[in-house]
């Protein structure tokens, strides 16, 4: 735990007692899934931040990557009778008993950034998730618009079968399916690491006339981006000039490579996921207003302008 | 008493052949039961007793011979068959299923039915009679295996011989059992006998032959050696007919060799011992010596062993190398003593198959003087050249694994790797166990060298043949205790005494 | 330097014949394969790929091979590398030299080697179990280091052990090279080889011949531990950040993978550490062969299984090995 966090922790805590005092406050529970990635760290530390804002009691509970463990932590939220519960799901089935649970305890519920399978969805209140579809769209259009509608474009996947991955795979097609000049002439699995991003990259570029035939390289993560550029620096080939970089996630060390000239484009996955939740969650319980099943995240297109003020915004966050 | 010769024979096996790929396990082997007769099947290990029962019972088909039950030629396909044409075999792990009770042990298959279900009630009231027969009363509804191993042996025979057997084979079964546990075999054994049933007995241990066999049949590498009545048979000339007539003449030297010098002794052992291993025990052993160790099986002879070399820890005493005190809590301790240790179960404690014949040979001596200083090749080469010389290990080539060499050769490979670290004090358990004849003559001629070269050693054997030819003093063991420390003229009747008197 | 042992032609046939056939086919699928050239003074190709990418598996196929010939397997070595790529990155990051970081990181996968071999030779503790709580606490670990982020770093003397060359070679093959010398000599220079082999076919006969088994046992997962953290210290340079979540991730089943496909018995004895790293060779070759024949990504595992499943037919006893040991004894038997 870092200093900033404890400090973070202590006014949560220190929110808290507040709370014992003030009937008002509100007590939401959050079965985060855990720490596996820095978004995912970041997600969670803007939450603290957005929750501390609006003097929410913030209690988060990490699954480690497991399922049972969420939904242990949702009857214990139950039990603890808190005012909402906010769940990023590990996995998309298996939530309906323990749903239904909190449902008859009349405690809403909030999905994070991930959604579920469920045929009855009055189980949740709402779903605030970015679209991953729409992500891969506007990495498409930067890239058309960026090339002119001509470009021979190698592609390096997220894990297969991931739906980050077959979405982001899919909102990108959907633009090269409509200009015959864009191509994706090789597609490859990097496991949405640096270091395969970097394996895969060293391949395309051989298997490619060492790096002449690519025009650009899209990355369904910023991970496998920076791991791409090293690939082309290594193969004596500018990354940002040579080959273009497009990528999505907007974690900070992509604006650093922005800023420096070597990638081009990044799509924002934004952390902040607690913050519409919290806003269409006390509007619910103050108003009565419902919100929408589906509360959209924006997908915003960040550029090398702003890359180097981003950097320094961000890099703490993560 | 009525000689058994005199009834007509049960059972008449007439040149039997068997053939394994490369072997001739069994050349032309005659073999005559009688009726109402314990008739022991002695051989070393490889001589073909098994092999024996296994072509008779069907198991292995023959290649040659016959088979006559009461004059009527018999060819049984397997063992069910054989046990069909009334020839029961019980091995020494008790076939049957502990986890069913006695009586559904003893009627496995053939449960006495009432109005088409299994009747409970009569078949335990059965058992409980046939149970008695045998002089044991015990609750037929108990699972079997929470009876001793001797009363599960017995239940087998029991469900043998309630199969209406007239051949009962006994293939070792006394090798798991304590002492107590054979004579109620035994009470058994007689039981059968005086109800006409002809019983082979398989075992190897020559005094339960003389305790209650009627006739002996020896095999010594796959061929009849003979055929004889018990009651006139020397011990001595059962031990040779078995190893041939070797040993006897090794029995000869050893009776001229010279008493071992004085002097202080190179080990001693004082208050040695562990609680639940061995009872604490004082043993002193000088170069030029060799020690026996006798006792029955269990009764703590590899304990003893195992004690002195390190290879367990001691909970209590002291030892002493040549005076000064020794600490001894590893084999390695051990080694660096000084002393060198071949274990009973020579393929799981011994050798180390993969390995090659010159590793195997290098290995203790390389452990000695540790991993930093490897011998270099040309020198482990040497060391494996002269003692497959001077033990004549028949190795068609030491870089194949030692595996693929017959027992008495990895015995005498272990015995090389010890050698190799020019030791003082050898400890060596059961060196002739499972061991073709030929090679157990000299392991036991190296013996007697070793000691006349001013080796000490400690030679554990459940032959007490054995032990007479290569010693002068002989521990024996009892129930885990040193019970008694023979001297001077020590013969097979003197340490049988002490095993008897103690027991 | 005398001949490894276990390294005999009938052996390594099969071994060696896999990486042919593997080679060949990334040839026939993408003909450039074999062309090398030089760049920025660096040797650059799909061949030297093969090389560079494998050094990681290769090395920790180095020091599992004496883990498995001691009939141990070490499942901590993926998180081991995770662990000294954190140490590595956080330490750089925090303005250390590489006379800090790399002897802190080797450090590191020396301690964990250590609590290894503790747990199996000292406590007696299965391997699996034993090494199964490093693997699933190790990346734990590394993670409370990195705190949960990827860390980078700005250091060319760090990058350098990842994506730098020494005569042309990239140095995760030279450094590759080097520690499979080292191994080299410390078994096969010393006794510990016979040691090893010898305590792992028969560990109880050993510890009666005075093999001090114990030590031998902790010795291996000490040394395993080492060639992690050097596999660690590569795959974080050649990044320039310490992934805790995913560096060596599922890699000690690679390496384990590569230790069976060069030869060596789960079972313990007998080893090669030239057939481990040829091993390690042959599944890089397929990874490397897979990205460039375009194949669609959901193939991979499918093909990477198949190509596993036929070496090891090759290497089945009842089945390929016979025809191919076979002239190989009638040619023994005929010397004289």
């Amino acid at each position: 735990m870092t200093f900033r966090s404890f400090v973070v922790a202590l006014a949560v805590t220190a929110g808290f007692a507040g709370a014992a005092q003030a009937q008002t406050k509100l007590t939401i529970g959050f079965s985060q899934i855990g720490s596996e990635s820095g978004w995912r760290a970041a997600e969670t530390k803007v939450g603290k931040i957005e929750a501390q804002k609006r003097g929410i009691d913030f209690r988060i509970s990490d699954a480690q990557q497991k399922q049972e463990n969420q939904i242990k932590a949702i009857r214990s939220f139950v039990a603890q009778g808190v005012d909402a519960i906010f769940v990023a799901p590990v996995v998309a089935t298996g939530w309906d008993s323990v749903l239904k649970e909190a449902k008859e305890a009349k405690i809403p519920v909030v999905l994070l950034d991930r959604s579920i399978d469920t045929r009855d969805d009055s189980l949740y209140l709402t779903a605030v998730t970015s679209d991953t579809v729409h992500e891969g769209r506007v990495a498409g259009e930067w890239l058309l618009k960026q090339t002119g509608g001509t470009c021979n474009v190698v592609e390096l996947q997220g894990t297969v079968g991931s739906s980050p991955a077959i979405n982001r795979k899919k909102g990108f097609d959907e633009v090269v399916a409509k200009n015959p000049g864009l191509k994706i002439i090789r597609t490859q699995s990097g496991d949405f690491t640096r270091a395969k991003g970097k394996e895969v990259m060293e391949s395309f570029i051989k298997a490619e006339g060492g790096g002449r035939n690519i025009c650009a390289v899209y990355a369904h993560n910023d991970d496998m981006a920076i791991g791409a550029i090293q690939a082309v620096k290594e193969a004596g080939l500018k990354p940002g000039k040579d080959i273009l970089v497009v990528s999505i996630d907007a974690v900070p060390d992509i604006f650093k490579a922005m800023a420096d000239g070597e990638a081009n484009a990044t799509v924002e996955l934004t952390p902040n996921m607690a913050g519409p939740a919290f806003d269409a969650l006390m509007a619910y319980k103050k108003d009565g207003k419902v919100p929408p099943k589906w509360i959209q995240t924006e997908s915003k297109l960040y550029l090398p302008d702003t890359a180097k003020a981003e950097y320094e915004r961000r890099k703490d966050l993560y | 008493m009525t000689g058994p010769a005199d009834t007509p024979p049960l059972l008449r096996i007439e040149g039997l052949v068997k053939r394994f790929p490369g072997v001739l396990a069994l050349d032309h082997v005659d073999f005559t039961l009688r009726a109402g007769e314990v008739h022991g099947l002695l051989g070393e290990n490889g001589a073909g007793k098994s092999t024996l029962i296994k072509t008779l019972t069907g198991v292995h088909p023959r290649d040659a011979g016959t088979i006559r039950m009461d004059g009527a030629e018999i060819a049984p396909r397997d063992v069910a068959d054989a046990q069909r044409l009334r020839i029961g075999t019980v091995y020494q792990e008790v076939n049957l299923l502990p986890n069913l009770s006695v009586a559904q042990n003893l009627f496995l298959g053939r449960e006495p039915m009432r109005f088409g279900f299994v009747d409970g009630r009569a078949m335990r009231r059965a058992a409980r009679e046939i149970m008695r027969g045998y002089g044991l009363d015990l609750d037929p509804a108990t699972p079997l295996g929470q009876f001793s191993v001797a009363v599960q042996q017995i239940v087998a025979i029991a469900r043998a011989v309630d199969l209406s057997a007239r051949v009962l084979i006994l293939d070792e079964p006394t090798a798991s059992l304590d002492a107590q546990e054979v004579a109620q075999l035994f009470a058994t054994m007689r039981l059968l006998k005086a109800r006409g049933i002809g019983i082979v007995f398989i075992t190897h241990f020559l005094d339960q032959v003389y305790a209650v066999c009627d006739r002996i049949t020896v095999l010594r590498n796959g061929r009849l050696v003979g055929e004889r009545a018990i009651a006139d048979l020397p011990r001595l000339e059962l031990v040779s007919m078995m190893l041939g007539r070797e040993l006897a003449e090794e029995e000869r030297q050893t009776a001229r060799a010279a008493p071992p010098s004085g002097g202080p002794p190179l080990v001693a052992f004082k208050g040695y011992g562990r609680r639940g291993y061995l009872e604490p025990f004082d043993l002193e052993i000088r170069a030029g010596e060799v020690v026996g160790v006798a006792g029955l099986l269990g009764s703590g002879r590899t304990e003893t062993a195992k004690l002195a070399f390190g290879a367990e820890r001691a909970g209590t005493g002291a030892v002493a190398v040549a005076g000064t005190a020794a600490r001894l809590r590893s084999p390695r301790d051990a080694a660096r003593l000084g002393f060198g240790y071949c274990p009973e179960d020579r393929k799981t404690e011994g050798i180390v198959g993969e390995l090659s014949v010159r590793e195997n040979i290098v290995l203790a001596l390389q452990a000695r003087r540790g991993w930093l200083a490897p011998l270099p090749r040309r020198e482990q080469d040497e060391i494996v050249a002269r003692f497959v010389r001077l033990l004549d290990i028949r190795a068609a080539d030491t870089e194949r694994p030692i595996q693929t060499l017959s027992g008495g050769n990895q015995q005498k490979a272990l015995l090389a790797r010890w050698l190799a670290t020019e030791p003082r004090f050898l400890i060596l358990d059961e060196p002739t166990r499972g061991i073709d004849v030929g090679a157990h003559a000299e392991i036991i001629r190296l013996i007697n060298r070793l000691r006349a070269n001013g080796l000490a050693l400690m030679v554990i054997s459940s032959e007490l043949e054995e032990i007479v030819a290569y010693s002068r003093r002989v521990v024996v063991l009892r129930d885990r205790r040193h019970v008694a420390e023979l001297d001077g003229e020590v013969s097979v009747e003197r340490i049988m005494t002490a095993i008897a008197a103690s027991a | 330097m005398p001949m490894p042992a276990g390294l005999t032609p009938s052996r390594s046939l099969p071994q060696i014949a896999a990486l042919v056939v593997v080679l060949l086919a990334n040839w026939m699928v993408f003909p450039d394969f074999f062309q090398v050239r030089l760049q920025d003074g660096r040797l650059f190709g799909s061949v030297i790929d093969v090389l560079n990418r494998g050094a990681p598996v290769a090395l920790l196929a180095l020091g599992m091979t004496l883990v498995i010939a001691t009939r141990g397997v070490d499942l901590s070595v993926g998180a081991v590398m995770a662990i000294a790529g954190a140490t590595a990155a956080t330490l750089t990051a925090s303005g250390h030299g590489l006379g800090v970081v790399v002897p802190a990181a080797l450090g590191v996968g020396l301690v964990c080697g250590l609590w290894n071999g503790l747990l199996v030779a000292v406590l007696e503790i299965q391997p699996i179990v034993a090494t199964l709580i490093l693997m699933v606490a190790g990346r734990g670990i590394a993670q409370l280091i990195t705190e949960g982020q990827i860390v980078t770093f700005v250091s060319p003397a760090l990058a350098a052990i990842g994506s730098g060359s020494l005569l042309a070679v990239p140095m995760p093959v030279v450094i590759c090279l080097g520690m499979l010398l080292l191994t080299a000599l410390l078994v096969r220079g010393t006794a510990l080889g016979l040691m090893i082999e010898a305590t792992g076919l028969n560990r109880l006969a050993s510890f009666y011949s005075g093999v001090d088994t114990r030590a031998v046992g902790i010795l291996v997962y000490v040394w395993c531990g080492l060639c992690a953290a050097v596999a660690g210290l590569i795959v974080t340079a050649d990044i320039r950040g310490a992934d805790a979540n995913n560096a060596g991730l599922w890699l000690e089943l690679d390496a384990i993978l590569a230790v069976v496909v060069g030869g060596t018995s789960l079972f313990g004895g007998r080893f090669s550490l030239v057939l481990s790293v040829v091993g390690a060779l042959i599944i890089q070759a397929m990874n490397t062969g897979i990205l460039l024949s375009g194949l669609k990504p959901e193939f991979n595992l499918i093909v990477k299984a198949l190509v596993v499943l036929a070496v090891l037919l090759l290497q089945s006893p009842a089945l390929g090995m016979p025809r191919l040991r076979l002239p190989v004894v009638r040619a023994r038997r005929t010397r004289p």
